[in-house]
């Protein structure tokens, strides 16, 4: 538990001190937002129909800027391999990363919805609600991203086969989080989001479990 | 002018079962097809189109199994580290890819005249398509990792990971209303339509495993001569033209 609050407290010091890049990653997401609404053209209706989907599609799009980059301190000098003979253990390491890309995916989420909400013309009253779906569906989204990124990070072109990995996986987070946070926006008649959100935790319990036990294999051979 | 007696060294020679199997699939393959095309009924409501049925099931069966063997050897490596299951992974995963691929290929072009449309986004249609590129990236994580090592251990733990995630992506996308048929059993197609099915099942099957296995012992030779000692330097001993 303490190597887990060592490897935490490491990455809110490299969060603190690379602020910067945080900014840079919401400012592409904001940008993505006002570039999908070209898309459509200046039809209120359907860019309110469509803005749960452009919004997950700007957060998946910013995810693979910030999840590239999440090893890049680690894998200067070697300092990954100092680290795993400090003893802290892949696996506290693996979630410190993990939770700090969360963390750090919730924010961007959270900080795109008021940018979503005055491009669309999308908004709700439910926004506690809008926060907890951004919440589930970017642990779905860091859980195996953070795992790619350790992978990614040490092999050539980078950039282009983190998407290429984590995309086709992560289809039914984005499936639910885009059904989720439409049902919040444009109202659930029907009662369907229980199941959206059911669908969001399996995929997050499967993928923080599975990608915690694999990440050893992947660092340490 | 003397030439070595077997163009391969002595072990190749065993290259001879995965060829056997290959060419005895690729028979059956073209029996199964000439059946399927010429001899066997047409189907009444679809009439010509449902043809390609004979190859799209087979094709369709023997990808999931390809990708299922593929999933096995990623977890054989994992537990037993054996270069033999990295091997197997690769080829594995090559041939299941491309099998998939063609799925979607012949499913479009039964699609266009049957639905109206080359795709929809169906449960069927969008979990294989997820499979095709998730499989795709991991081949093409494996050409981006120079050592042979992280790229074993990676592709196997990459493999799990995207195998455990299609039954998911399977679940999520069946809510959405679904146009693909449900699976045929002997029961549901007609006996007319049984054996040409049968037989390219078959003749896929032993086509893909002669297959597999020749990839297989490829990824080998490959992954030898990644890790072979450095050749001595010129001049020390006498490297000839011939290989």
């Amino acid at each position: 538990m303490s190597a887990l609050a060592a490897a935490l407290r490491k990455e809110a010091l490299i969060q603190w001190r690379s602020r910067a890049q945080l900014l840079a990653v919401y400012l592409f997401g904001a940008a993505s937002l006002l570039l999908f609404s070209f898309a459509i053209g200046p039809d209120s209706a359907a860019l309110r129909q469509h803005s749960a989907g452009f919004l997950w599609l700007a957060l998946l799009l910013s995810s693979t800027l910030s999840l590239a980059e999440s090893f890049g301190h680690e894998m200067e000098n070697r300092a990954f391999e100092g680290l795993l003979l400090l003893g802290a253990g892949p696996r506290s390491l693996y979630y410190g990363k993990a939770l700090s890309n969360w963390a750090q995916l919730s924010l961007v989420g959270i900080g795109l919805v008021p940018v979503m909400v005055v491009l669309y013309d999308a908004g709700t009253p439910r926004i506690p609600s809008l926060v907890a779906v951004i919440v589930l569906g970017t642990s779905g989204l860091s859980a195996p991203g953070t795992l790619y990124a350790a992978m990614t990070a040490q092999a050539r072109a980078r950039q282009t086969l983190l998407p290429l990995l984590l995309f086709p996986l992560v289809v039914p987070v984005l499936l639910a989080s885009v059904k989720a946070s439409s049902l919040v926006i444009l109202g659930d008649p029907m009662g369907q989001m229980g199941s959206w959100i059911l669908l969001l935790v399996a995929f997050d319990l499967i993928h923080w479990s599975l990608c915690g036990l694999l990440f050893g294999r992947v660092v340490e051979d | 002018m003397s030439l070595p007696a077997a163009p391969f060294p002595a072990e190749d020679r065993t290259l001879f079962w995965p060829y056997a199997l290959a060419a005895l699939g690729l028979a059956l393959l073209l029996w199964g097809s000439s059946w399927g095309l010429f001899v066997a009924p047409a189907e009444s409501y679809m009439g010509d189109v449902q043809r390609i049925m004979y190859v799209h099931v087979p094709t369709a069966w023997n990808a999931l199994l390809a990708l299922t063997f593929a999933f096995g050897c990623a977890l054989a490596f994992l537990v037993r580290g054996s270069w033999r299951w990295d091997a197997r992974l690769e080829a594995a995963m090559e041939v299941g890819t491309v099998l998939s691929a063609l799925l979607c290929m012949q499913g479009a072009i039964w699609a266009k005249p049957t639905w109206g449309v080359w795709w929809d986004w169906d449960p069927r249609l969008t979990t294989t398509a997820v499979m095709v590129f998730a499989f795709a990236g991991i081949l093409t994580l494996r050409r981006f990792v120079d050592d042979p090592v992280k790229r074993a251990v990676w592709s196997a733990v990459a493999t799990v990971i995207a195998y455990v995630d299609v039954p998911i992506v399977y679940f999520s996308v069946k809510w959405w209303n679904s146009l693909h048929q449900h699976q045929s059993s002997p029961e549901t197609v007609s006996k007319a339509f049984h054996w040409p099915l049968r037989i390219n099942a078959f003749g896929i099957l032993f086509l893909m495993s002669g297959m597999i296995a020749l990839r297989a012992r490829l990824a080998d030779l490959r992954r030898q001569g990644e890790m072979a000692p450095p050749l001595p330097e010129p001049g020390t001993v006498a490297l000839g033209g011939a290989r």
